[in-house]
């Protein structure tokens, strides 16, 4: 099986940790994790590195994830790559516009390895 | 007419709300079953506390507070790492874990939910200090233990529409 690369954008490097051990988990493997602590930071990543999956908090400072995301479509970086956002907020207006912002699937925190699983490997398989 | 959330203060300031949120972040997080325990008011002399503030209908803070030791078991079960100091690592464990339990515990009211955000956590290090906050509408204060470790999680309202 060829190397999965991901990006996961989020301003705790715990919580990185936590998600690369999910994913893991979920049988993603041979995986190449690449790690931004902004929203500027995973722009700045995807413009020398190609991934096929970006997971992404919203809440972070200097640039949150919805507005990562909108800048993501507009400069047509990642072009067609999946993104799923992992964060505390859990209410539907969140959900709308983290999908209307181009996202599409959403994890909220806590969150199991298996809830890692079951939304993102339909999405790398797709 | 949807009630106001100051009409709804029975239902926003329900303890077991705090309750479930904390077996629901630690369950999942940390596979840790905790028990809440009486507060004796013992400080210990090193703590850590992470502060994470509501913003929006609701103004206030969510306030987790542990000594060193049960600290450095969170950031381990979190990361699956070990610890000997308070590193900047296991403060930002102890940041998102007061992070998960303000989502979690406003995900519990549905006009909480989506009308209240959530500020990055603040994190404090030291001894013999105290939060204070003057005339809060309401403030909910609950001790826990899971294995030999405890911890402390306030709820503090100060503005409520």
């Amino acid at each position: 099986m060829s190397e999965i690369r991901v990006l996961i954008v989020d301003d705790s490097s715990v919580m990185r940790k936590i998600v690369e051990r999910a994913l893991r988990q979920a049988g993603l493997d041979p995986l190449v994790v690449l790690e931004a602590g902004s929203g500027v930071e995973g722009l700045d990543a995807l413009r020398n590195n190609a991934v096929q999956l970006i997971l992404s908090d919203i809440n972070m400072p200097s640039m949150d994830g919805l507005e990562f995301l909108r800048q993501l479509r507009a400069q047509k970086l990642a072009d067609g790559v999946p993104v799923v956002m992992i964060t505390t907020e859990s209410s539907e207006e969140h959900v709308r516009q983290a999908i209307q912002s181009g996202a599409q699937g959403y994890i909220r925190k806590p969150f199991t390895a298996e809830q890692v699983k079951e939304r993102v490997l339909p999405l790398i398989a797709a | 007419m949807a009630q106001s959330l100051r009409e709804n203060l029975q239902t926003v300031a329900d303890p077991v709300h705090l309750q479930s949120t904390v077996e629901e972040v630690f369950g999942t997080m940390l596979g840790a079953q905790c028990e809440m325990v009486p507060c004796t008011g013992a400080v210990a002399s090193e703590t850590i506390t992470s502060v994470v503030g509501f913003g929006g209908i609701l103004t206030g803070a969510c306030v987790f507070r542990c000594n060193s030791d049960t600290a450095l078991v969170i950031a381990a079960r979190l990361t699956g790492m070990s610890f000997t100091d308070l590193d900047d690592t296991v403060k930002d464990a102890i940041g998102e874990i007061c992070n998960m339990l303000a989502g979690a515990w406003k995900g519990k009211v549905p006009d909480l939910s989506a009308q209240c955000g959530l500020s990055i956590p603040a994190v404090i290090t030291g001894s013999n200090y105290n939060i204070h906050v003057q005339a809060p509408e309401f403030r909910l204060h609950h001790c826990y233990r899971f294995e030999s470790s405890h911890f402390e999680v306030t709820i503090i309202c100060d503005g409520l529409q």
